[in-house]
Order: structure tokens, then C-alpha cells, then sequence
């Protein structure tokens, strides 16, 4: 579906990605781990056309560079970490813009397959009751689910996530995710998404890319590359070891609860 | 929130237009010598009809004096209201215009070149200063737009405002320079500087009408991409939208927009800010809404400018930049005010 071959992205004389090939194929989950300033972002606004880069990035057996913004708009689909949407538009609004890119003519009426989108897109993310609702209005959990919704109307084969549920509480973690989850199962779907929590990673990824400055340190499945002899180098640290640590802070919490709450 | 429709509608194409034709019919009749609403629409009439009388004062204030001024206003104001509206929704900024980020300056200082040097372009003896206003335009918003990207890729407000005030202070300037060279052209100068449209004619109208129809009709075409822009440029890019292409398309066309009218009427601040403002409180920020509602809120708001700068001290009259500033800046605290109060 993706497949990239030696992409390569300078600012300035600076190497942000260097030399980085790999694919993705219909029904996984590629999950982009490293720390920060690994190159993980700028691996996804290449495959966008948001950056210049040398290499090829293709998508479905073209080369993205030679397929027109509209075209490139009906097999990606990107949900950024951050939106700062200039004006009160509506949460329908900012979804119905989800299919510019089936829209052939000027002022052309609303379709039906568009309206179903629309309508499918919304009640997906549970945004039907706010479609009138000001996006400036929003809390960024409601946000999140509205650019989401717009993502899922665009109806694209492959989805982009940059670190979408960074700002976001457990809940709405919780849910993208979910929601995310159940759109890739549908025949003839990917996504390709960069995540710092490896927890989210191992969780809901079928593969994994680790990266650090720029360039590639491992691949493959999840369970092959999130391993102490690949993330501990990358990260300067004993990755387990802090997880375990992290996880056994709810461990003893449960047991004082389960203490506390002991019938007498 | 209120709901408002997608489109503009043709009841709200209906309204808009009779309030513009109102104002219109207003500025015809008031002035210096105010003429009857019947009597305006009788030699109106008489000239549309080929029977027009070639002599009398009444004649003569409405079709050669009053007419074209109050076409050459209404045309100017939509002009600079559908650039001010189109370069709010492009840069996701709603200090976005043509006088707050230097490109009038830009033209102004192209337009006075063409004065001062007697730039002309042959058979065509009124289009150099025009032509040399639209690429000033453009040239200055190439700047202006690169220098903010440079030093900020986000190109916040701040950034954005800051470069247009440093920017219009430079053109003002240079401007004085060419002045110093080109003593005997001080007062034809002096008019591109503070905006005045005293000796408007059916030909400027014409031309107007000409770069209202072209440019504002690829606005107009470019409604739906202004709408991803003004959600965010790399939305639009996620979208579909050829943010390359797009944003240089609407940008020729708010240059020569923004050209012709210097060309015309010189600098005129604020209608491209204020309109939109108060436009978009009306009508939502769907560009499709917006765009129309602007170009009719434009009309309105520099006709209105325009009267009040013919009738305040009469029998003196105020240039009508200076009405649009002054109006302009109370009526933007106003809404600033409002918008922060919540």
C-alpha cells in the first residue's frame, strides 16, 4: 500500500531523515516509536508532500510526487496532534470539508454519498449532538474526535496519525483508539501512526518502526522491535525496567484499596 | 450556535443588493446640492433611455459628477472587502489586509514611481500607473509573506502585523524620497497617499467592474479552498486542496484587486479589515457566504465613508481614506472589545 525507498529530508544542512525505506501493507498497523527529534513526524508530512525530500514515497504503486492533491487526499487520510482552526466554524462543517477532495465542480450541490459520509463519519465519533457546535467551543478531546470524524468522511485507505491523542485524557485516549482500531479492520486499510506511549504501541500496533536521529534502528513486528536490546540504546535507559516500575505503582496502589476496603 | 445555510442565498442576493442600491440612491442624492430622490431617478431614467438632457446643473451633477464617483465607491469598496475577506480566510488571520500588512503601501509606492517618472506603458497612457500598482501589490506581498515565513513558519498575527507595519513605514519612506526628486508632481503624489476618489469617471468605473468581475469571480471559485485555509494550511493540504497553487492564485488576485483600486482611488485603510469583521458576525465564515456578503458590505460601508467625507465640512471635502481610518479603527476596537468579552 505505502511503500517508501530511501527517503531522505534536510533543513538546511541539517539531516532530519536519513536514507529511511520501508512499507506498509493492507491490514497493519505501523506503529513509529523513537525519541524526540527522531525524524518520526517528519516521515509522515514527506509521505503528505508537506516537506521537499529526495527518495521515493509511493502509494498504491504510484509515486505520491506524480498524483494530483485531490487524488493523494481520497487514499491518505492525516489526523495531526494539534488544531488551530482561525474561525467559528461548525463541527459539520470542518467534517463536510473531509470531502473536498470528491468534489469535482464549483458550487456543486451536496451529494448523497457525501451526506452519508458525513452523517456515517459523525456518529462514529459520537459528534452528531455537537454537528452545530462551534469547533472554537470545543474541548480538545471534542476537537480530536471532530478532525477524526472529517479523516473517516475523506474515507482514505491509509491513515497517517501524528501522536493523535497527546494532549488528550484517558478517555479520549481511550477512544480514539478504539475507534481507530475498529476502522483498520476493514478490508483494504492501514495506518501508519507515530506514538511516544509504548505502552498504546504494543497495545494496538501490528508492526513497529523504531527511529532515532533520522534514521532507521529496527523494524518489523511490534514484539520484535519494542525489545530491551533495541529501545534501551535508543533511549539511554532500561525501557522495561521503568515500565515495570510504572506498572507496579497500580499494583501496590490495588492492594492498599483492596486492603481499605476489606470488610470488617 | 446559529446554523447558518451553506450558500448564499438568492433572498439574501435580493436584500443585500436592494440595501447597496439604497445607499447608492442616497449618495446620488446628497452632496453639496442635495437633489430630490424623483428627480435623480428622472435624469437616470432619461439617460437610460437615450433622452437625456445635455444641459442643466441637476443633469450634470447626477451623470457626470455624482454617478461615476458613487459606481467607482461601491466597485472599490467590494474590491477591497472581497480581498480583505479572501486574505483573512487564506493566512487564518483576521488582521489580514492590504493597508495592515503594507500591500496598499506597496501599490501606493508603485503608483507614485509611475507619477514621478511618467511610467507609461504605449497606446495605453492611463494603465502605467496601474500596472505598476498591481505588481507593486504583488511584489510587496511576496515580501512581506517570505520575511514573515522566515522569522515565523506559523505566521502568527504578531508576526504578521509587526512586518506589515515595519513595512509600510519603509514604502512611506521611499515614498518620501521619490517625492524629494519629483517636487512638481507633489500634489498628483499626494492624492495616491491619502485616498480620494473626487474625480472618478465611467472609465474608472469600467476598469473596476472589469477587475471585480475576473478577480472577485476566481474568489469566488476558490470559496471551498478558502474555507480549508482557514481551518488551517496543512488541513487543506490533508483535504485535497493544491495549497501551492491555490495560494498563489488567490494571492494575484488579491494584488490586483488591491492595484486597481490604489490606481484609482488611491490608499483607502480598513474597508478589506473592518467588513469582513463585521460581514463574517453575520453570515458565518463559510467563504461562501462570506465573499458575497463582503463584497455588498464593502459597497455599503465606503459609500457610506465616501458621503460623510462630501458632506461633513462642507463645503470642504475630507479625503476618504482618512473617513475609513478613523471610522474604521473606532468601529475595530469595537468588535476586538466584543470578540474578547466573549
Amino acid at each position: 500500500m505505502l511503500e517508501v525507498k530511501e527517503l531522505t529530508v534536510n533543513y538546511g544542512s541539517c539531516t532530519v531523515v536519513d536514507r529511511m525505506s520501508f512499507h506498509v501493507s493492507e491490514g497493519q498497523w505501523l506503529m513509529i516509536v523513537g525519541p524526540n527529534g527522531a525524524g518520526k513526524s517528519t516521515v509522515l508530512s514527506a509521505v503528505t508532500q508537506g516537506v521537499a525530500y529526495t527518495g521515493t514515497v509511493s502509494l498504491l504503486g504510484q509515486d505520491v510526487k506524480r498524483i494530483s492533491a485531490a487524488q493523494r487526499a481520497r487514499e491518505v487520510g492525516v489526523l495531526a496532534q494539534n488544531h488551530f482552526v482561525g474561525y467559528e466554524f461548525t463541527v459539520e462543517e470542518v467534517v463536510r470539508l473531509g470531502r473536498y477532495a470528491y468534489s469535482s465542480k464549483l458550487f456543486s450541490g451536496r451529494k448523497d454519498e457525501d451526506e452519508q459520509a458525513v452523517e456515517k463519519a459523525l456518529e462514529l465519533t459520537g459528534m452528531e449532538a455537537l454537528r452545530d457546535q462551534s469547533v472554537l467551543k470545543l474541548s480538545g478531546g471534542e476537537l480530536q474526535r471532530t478532525f477524526l470524524a472529517q479523516v473517516f468522511a475523506q474515507n482514505p485507505k491509509l491513515l497517517l496519525l501524528d501522536e493523535p491523542t497527546n494532549h488528550l485524557d484517558l478517555v479520549y485516549q481511550k477512544q480514539v483508539f478504539e475507534l481507530i482500531a475498529q476502522w483498520v479492520k476493514q478490508p483494504g486499510r492501514a495506518v501508519v501512526s507515530v506514538v511516544h506511549d509504548l505502552s498504546l504501541a504494543k497495545a494496538f500496533g501490528s508492526d513497529a518502526l523504531l527511529m532515532s536521529r533520522g534514521g532507521l534502528v529496527a523494524e518489523g513486528s511490534v514484539d520484535e522491535v519494542l525489545r530491551p536490546e533495541h529501545l534501551d540504546p535508543v533511549y539511554d535507559m532500561d525501557v522495561c525496567a521503568w515500565m515495570r516500575e510504572m506498572l507496579s505503582q497500580w499494583d501496590d496502589k490495588e492492594k492498599e484499596m483492596a486492603i481499605c476496603q476489606i470488610p470488617e | 450556535m446559529r446554523k447558518h445555510p451553506e450558500h448564499f442565498r438568492p433572498i439574501e442576493y435580493i436584500i443585500f443588493s436592494l440595501a447597496t442600491l439604497a445607499v447608492m440612491c442616497l449618495c446620488v442624492c446628497v452632496g453639496s446640492v442635495s437633489i430630490p430622490l424623483s428627480e435623480t431617478v428622472r435624469v437616470i431614467w432619461g439617460a437610460l433611455s437615450g433622452q437625456a438632457q445635455t444641459s442643466g446643473l441637476t443633469n450634470s451633477i447626477i451623470l457626470s459628477v455624482r454617478l461615476p464617483r458613487v459606481f467607482c465607491v461601491a466597485l472599490s469598496g467590494s474590491a477591497l472587502s472581497l480581498a480583505g475577506a479572501a486574505m483573512q480566510g487564506l493566512l487564518k488571520n483576521p488582521l489580514a489586509d492590504g493597508s495592515t500588512l503594507g500591500v496598499s503601501s506597496g501599490a501606493s509606492l508603485g503608483a507614485v514611481l509611475a507619477i514621478a517618472f511618467g511610467v507609461t506603458i504605449p497606446g495605453l497612457p492611463f494603465s502605467g500607473t496601474m500596472f505598476m500598482a498591481i505588481l507593486f501589490a504583488f511584489l510587496s506581498l511576496l515580501v512581506i509573506l517570505g520575511l514573515a515565513y522566515k522569522l515565523d513558519y506559523s505566521l502568527s498575527t504578531n508576526t504578521i502585523i509587526l512586518i506589515g507595519v515595519i513595512y509600510s513605514m519603509f514604502m512611506s519612506s521611499l515614498m518620501s524620497i521619490v517625492i524629494t526628486f519629483a517636487s512638481d508632481k507633489i500634489q498628483s503624489i499626494t492624492f495616491w497617499t491619502m485616498g480620494s476618489l473626487q474625480n472618478s469617471s465611467y472609465k474608472n468605473a469600467a476598469i473596476l467592474l472589469a477587475a471585480f468581475l475576473l478577480c472577485g469571480g476566481m474568489l469566488f471559485f476558490h470559496a471551498r479552498e478558502l474555507n480549508a485555509f482557514a481551518v488551517g494550511e496543512d488541513n487543506a493540504r490533508h483535504v485535497g486542496v493544491d495549497v501551492r497553487r491555490t495560494k498563489l492564485t488567490v494571492l494575484i488576485m488579491v494584488s490586483i484587486l488591491i492595484g486597481v483600486c490604489v490606481s484609482v482611488g488611491g490608499t483607502i485603510s480598513f474597508v478589506g479589515l473592518v467588513t469582513p469583521h463585521m460581514v463574517r458576525m453575520i453570515v458565518g465564515p463559510n467563504h461562501r457566504r462570506l465573499l458575497p456578503a463582503s463584497a455588498f458590505g464593502g459597497a455599503v460601508f465606503l459609500l457610506l465613508a465616501d458621503l460623510a467625507a462630501r458632506i461633513l465640512l462642507n463645503p470642504r471635502e475630507l479625503p476618504i481614506g482618512v473617513v475609513t481610518s478613523l471610522v474604521g479603527a473606532v468601529v475595530f476596537v469595537f468588535i476586538f472589545y466584543q470578540t474578547r468579552k466573549g
